[in-house]
C-alpha cells in the first residue's frame, strides 16, 4: 500500500513536470509571439501590410511558407543588412530593395517568429540563440 | 391639440434635420473674394474662389501634363517618392483602393507628385505604376522641378493642411490626399495614410459627382 502511494505520487510528479515543462515552452512562444507582434506593427507593417498582404508586385507578401521554410536561417540576416536582388514569392519575382531594419537580435526572434506563425505560416519559434548563430554566418 | 401641435413640431424638425442631410455639399477651401458686378441693372455679389494655378509636369509615360489636361475631371492631389520606405506604402495601398473604385469612371484622375525628381525619373516612374499595377490615364505619376512641386503643395494644394499642421515643412511629408473639384477648388484633405479618412474621401467623391451643375458654375 505504501508503496503503491509512493508509485501514484511519483508518476502524478512526472506527470505535472511533463505538463509544466510544456506550458513553459507554450509561454515562450506566446512571449516571443506577441512581442513581435508590437516589432512587427512599428518596423514591418508599413510596407508588408497588416495582413503579411504586401503590395502589388512592389512589395511581396509574407504568406509564402515554402520561401520562409527555405530560407529560415537567412531571415535574420535579411533583416540586419535588408535584401537586394530578385527573389521568387509564389511564383512571382520581386526586385525591390529592402531596407535593413535597425533591430536587436532579440526583437528578430520576436517578429521572425510572429512572421513564422501568422498570416496562414505555421513554422515555429525562432529563438534568440537560433538568431545569434544565423547572424554569424551570414553571407 | 397643444401636444399634437407639439409633435408635429418635433416630427417637422427630425425630418428637417434629415433633408439637410441628404443634401450634402462639401466645403470649400481656399481664400475667398467677393466680387460685386452689375447684371441686369442690378448690383450682384459673386464669390471668387481660390483655385489650383498652372502648372506643367511630365507623367510616367513621358508626356506634358498641365492644368488643362484636367479640365472636366474631379481628381486627387498627393506627393511621394518612390524609395520611400515609411508611409508611402500605406498610402498606396489607400490609393489603389480609391483607384479601383473609381477607374472606370470618365471624370476621375489621381496625380501623384514625386518630391525626388533627381531619382524617380519618367522610366522609374514607369516601373513604379505598373508594378503597382496602374495601367491607362486615371492615375498619373507626376515629375517636375522640385520648387514647383514644393510651391504647388504648400501654396495650394496643402494650404488646409498646412493650418492645421504645426510641424512646419514636415506635412508635405505628411500624406494627406486633397481632394479638387472640376473647377480646380480644394474641397478636402484626407490623411492618406487612415483607411477611415480615405473611406470618406471615396464617399465625398460620390458626393461631388452628383454635385449640380448651378453649383458648379458657381
Amino acid at each position: 500500500m505504501k508503496y503503491k502511494v509512493a508509485g501514484l505520487i511519483s508518476l502524478l510528479a512526472v506527470l505535472i513536470s511533463i505538463v509544466s515543462c510544456e506550458s513553459e515552452a507554450d509561454l515562450d512562444f506566446k512571449r516571443y509571439y506577441s512581442a513581435g507582434s508590437e516589432v512587427y506593427q512599428t518596423h514591418c507593417q508599413n510596407c508588408h501590410g497588416a495582413k503579411g498582404d504586401g503590395l502589388s508586385a512592389l512589395i511581396p507578401p509574407l504568406t509564402d511558407s515554402l520561401y520562409l521554410k527555405n530560407n529560415q536561417s537567412n531571415l535574420a540576416c535579411y533583416l540586419r543588412s535588408g535584401l537586394t536582388g530578385t527573389i521568387t514569392i509564389h511564383g512571382k519575382t520581386f526586385d525591390d530593395k529592402m531596407p535593413a531594419a535597425d533591430l536587436a537580435p532579440m526583437e528578430m526572434a520576436q517578429v521572425l517568429t510572429y512572421i513564422n506563425n501568422s498570416f496562414g505560416n505555421k513554422l515555429g519559434v525562432i529563438t534568440i540563440d537560433r538568431v545569434n548563430a544565423d547572424l554569424k554566418s551570414c553571407k | 391639440m397643444k401636444k399634437l401641435a407639439f409633435g408635429l413640431l418635433i416630427v417637422a424638425a427630425i425630418s428637417a434635420c434629415k433633408s439637410n442631410s441628404d443634401k450634402k455639399y462639401l466645403p470649400i477651401y481656399g481664400s475667398k473674394q467677393a466680387v460685386t458686378k452689375t447684371v441686369d441693372g442690378k448690383n450682384v455679389t459673386d464669390t471668387i474662389y481660390q483655385t489650383i494655378p498652372n502648372f506643367k509636369f511630365v507623367n510616367q509615360y513621358g508626356d506634358t501634363v498641365t492644368k488643362k489636361n484636367l479640365d472636366g475631371d474631379i481628381y486627387i492631389a498627393d506627393f511621394f517618392f518612390t524609395t520611400c520606405p515609411s508611409i508611402c506604402p500605406i498610402m498606396a495601398r489607400n490609393m489603389l483602393k480609391v483607384y479601383n473604385t473609381f477607374k472606370n469612371t470618365g471624370d476621375f484622375k489621381i496625380i501623384s507628385h514625386t518630391i525626388d525628381p533627381k531619382h524617380d525619373s519618367v522610366p522609374v516612374l514607369k516601373k513604379y505604376a505598373d508594378k503597382l499595377g496602374v495601367t491607362g490615364s486615371t492615375w498619373w505619376f507626376l515629375q517636375g522641378k522640385k520648387e514647383d512641386t514644393y510651391s504647388l503643395a504648400e501654396n495650394n494644394y496643402l494650404v488646409l493642411v498646412k493650418k492645421d499642421n504645426s510641424a512646419a515643412g514636415g506635412y508635405i511629408h505628411a500624406g494627406y490626399f486633397v481632394l479638387v473639384d472640376k473647377q480646380k477648388r480644394v474641397r478636402g484633405a484626407y490623411n492618406g495614410t487612415d483607411p477611415k479618412e480615405v473611406d470618406q474621401l471615396i464617399e465625398d467623391i460620390k458626393t461631388l459627382q452628383t454635385e449640380p451643375d448651378e453649383m458648379i458654375a458657381q
